[in-house]
């Protein structure tokens, strides 16, 4: 908790209840008289931006949910209530159910590769490296394009051509005498060819985590450190006991990250590979149920099956920290 | 391209730092470690080695990328896609430039009014988040925060009914959609912009705004003087930001835009998307398309960063 923050919570009631004393240079002009709560000329500042979230976030979340209790279909919208049949019929649909099993893979392998390589990334950076500022921006650039082109240049790495028409990367593992690892990425005929699109997304975020975990190295009080290296700890005992357990928040505020952006990605896989069953996800067939299709009682429902899952990721996160703040 | 990443908390004010803003590293010199704790010359070796295989990897795509769109278009090949052009073209640009160049126009059209409004109103929030309580602030803020991350999906059929109902989308609109979708960037960024500025008021002196109050200054009058001048930084942070994901953003266009007002993501993915397209000009298409926010992450890029790392939290 930092000074300032203190301040802030006592600072209306410290100024209306301290009089100007006498004695002090006076002001250049009398203070304005309050007309009104001293916050109400912020509240009128702020009102505009907060009726704009009000109305289209929550709002419009709302009645997201509203129209997935109806069933409109077609492009005039219908509000006949049909209750939970929606839901229950999305619990049936075989692709909805492989949607969701291609979620789950993307997001674990995509996750757990992204903090694990960022990790990697930032330890090996931390202790100082020559061109170290090359490197990390070399490691963030892709945090920069766009995921539509991301996926355009990926699409031609993550050929499955064979033989005569062999490409991509695998062409490269065979140049390099590593033929065997050849790999029809998301085009095989496996539940894990979605597992593929963490390359073109790990590639994108990886350096985004690595940099949450080297502002968190960094942070670590090098006085801390220091003490520790005193006492006769080694540099791995330090990591352990010194640099671990500060990183836990870190830690946890990338993963959640992650998660929530595995959740909700949606132009990469658009653009990698459009209609390829094996890595549709439930953000595209959302979409194209809806826009495509005309279903938008079913899009409606995927949304708010969507939602519900950011929001238990992503809920505790902002309580959490929120949490820590106030501490 | 991700808008819902940062977050949360202040981070602590730290003191004036180079500008390239990840703290600098610890001064400790390996020489000063017991010998035994030094890292050996075969240890700093394989560090190298593997930093640089990554940066290598990382690199992978753009290589491609300009090895390709360099190319003259009858060398383009997927199969030779790693070798080096034997004479350098342009032809691949000047092919795919056309089809993109309403596009690049309609994106700036769009990005930079949709960051610097958002950016301006995120200033205005922040202020008065960070520095008033009113009744109630301490639920508006977590709700705000969350707006971050609620997935597009599960507002975009309320948003594409009220804008054809307001005549906002697509055809029906003299812009073609584009003004609807400038609105719409400005609204959803909202709560990120509020987020950056909030988090950069948070460690403005409160003596600042008392002396401000003192010479008879109202809350409009300290944040036309005094805040918004003394946030110039967090501008830079909020405007790029949204300028990058408006112009890296996919799916708002899409809903919204007729054929002539496509933003250029999408003018890209139906050029670039289709295997019928010549692959040189998909790559010259991408790398044209990245252009712009790649160049303000070279030059500004410790703004980028400090976009970025809004998300860290505190550190203890």
């Amino acid at each position: 908790m930092t000074v300032d923050q203190q301040d802030s919570a006592s600072h209306v009631a410290r100024h209306s209840s301290e009089p100007a004393r006498p004695g002090f240079a006076p002001p250049r002009r009398k203070p304005r008289k309050q007309r009104g709560p001293r916050w109400l000329p912020g509240l009128v500042l702020v009102s505009p931006s907060l009726i704009l979230i009000g109305v289209f976030v929550y709002g419009f979340l709302g009645w997201n949910v509203r129209v997935s209790f109806t069933n409109w279909r077609g492009l005039s919208p219908k509000y006949h209530f049909v209750g939970f049949d929606n839901y229950a019929a999305l619990l049936r649909d075989e692709r909805f159910r492989a949607d969701v099993r291609n979620l789950i893979v993307f997001t674990v392998v995509f996750v757990a590769g992204a903090m694990l390589l960022g990790f990697f990334m930032a330890m090996l950076l931390d202790r100082g490296v020559r061109g170290e500022g090359f490197l990390r921006g070399v490691y963030l650039f892709p945090m920069a394009i766009s995921f539509i082109a991301t996926a355009i240049v990926w699409r031609w790495l993550l050929d499955n051509g064979e033989g005569q028409d062999t490409a991509g990367i695998n062409k490269l593992l065979a140049d390099v005498g590593l033929g065997f690892l050849r790999s029809d990425w998301h085009k095989s005929d496996s539940i894990w060819a979605i597992s593929a699109v963490a390359l073109p997304a790990g590639w994108a975020l990886s350096g985004y985590v690595m940099a949450l975990f080297l502002a968190g190295m960094r942070g670590v009080n090098e006085t801390l450190r220091e003490s520790a290296r005193m006492d006769g700890a080694s540099e791995t005992q330090i990591f352990w006991h010194v640099v671990r357990p500060a990183l836990r928040p870190v830690t946890f505020s990338a993963l959640l990250i992650m998660v929530h952006i595995s959740l909700k990605t949606f132009d990469l896989l658009y653009a990698l590979d459009q209609g390829n069953l094996r890595i549709d996800t439930p953000s595209l067939y959302m979409w194209f149920t809806t826009f495509d299709g005309g279903f938008y009682d079913r899009g409606a429902t995927i949304a708010t099956v969507l939602l519900l899952g950011v929001a238990f990721v992503v809920g505790p996160y902002v309580w959490y920290s929120l949490r820590t703040e106030r501490r | 391209m991700v808008r819902a990443t940062a977050a949360v908390v202040p981070r602590q004010p730290t003191p004036p730092q180079r500008p390239g803003n990840l703290p600098t590293p610890p001064p400790s010199n390996p020489g000063d470690l017991p010998r035994w704790q030094r890292p050996g010359p075969l240890r700093t070796t394989m560090r190298y080695l593997i930093l640089w295989a990554l940066a290598a990897f990382f690199l992978m795509p753009v290589y491609v990328l300009i090895v390709t769109s360099f190319k003259n278009p009858a060398d383009v090949s997927v199969t030779r896609i790693w070798e080096l052009p034997t004479s350098l073209s342009f032809d691949n640009f000047g092919a795919v430039l056309p089809k993109l160049s309403s596009g690049f126009r309609n994106s700036l059209a769009l990005s930079i009014p949709a960051s610097l409004i958002s950016a301006l109103l995120g200033c205005a929030n922040g202020f008065v988040l960070s520095k008033f309580r009113f009744p109630l602030s301490n639920v508006v803020f977590p709700l705000i925060l969350f707006g971050i991350f609620v997935p597009y999906q599960a507002v975009i059929i309320p948003v594409s009914q009220t804008m054809t109902a307001v005549g906002l989308r697509g055809s029906g609109d003299a812009t073609g959609g584009l003004l609807g979708l400038m609105l719409i960037h400005i609204i959803y960024g909202l709560p990120i912009t509020t987020l950056i500025f909030r988090n950069h008021f948070v460690s403005m002196p409160d003596a600042l705004l008392e002396s401000a109050r003192l010479d008879g200054a109202g809350v409009l009058r300290t944040w036309v003087d005094l805040a918004v001048p003394l946030s110039k930084p967090a501008f830079a942070v909020a405007v790029i930001w949204q300028f990058t994901s408006s112009w890296n953003d996919f799916m708002f266009g899409a809903m919204m835009t007729s054929r002539d007002s496509w933003p250029v993501t999408i003018a890209l993915n139906n050029v670039a998307g289709g295997q019928s397209v010549p692959f040189g000009q998909a790559m010259a298409g991408a790398l044209l398309v990245s252009l712009p926010t790649l160049a303000i992450y070279v030059l500004l890029g410790r703004f980028f960063m400090r976009g970025l790392l809004a998300g860290t939290l505190q550190e203890h």
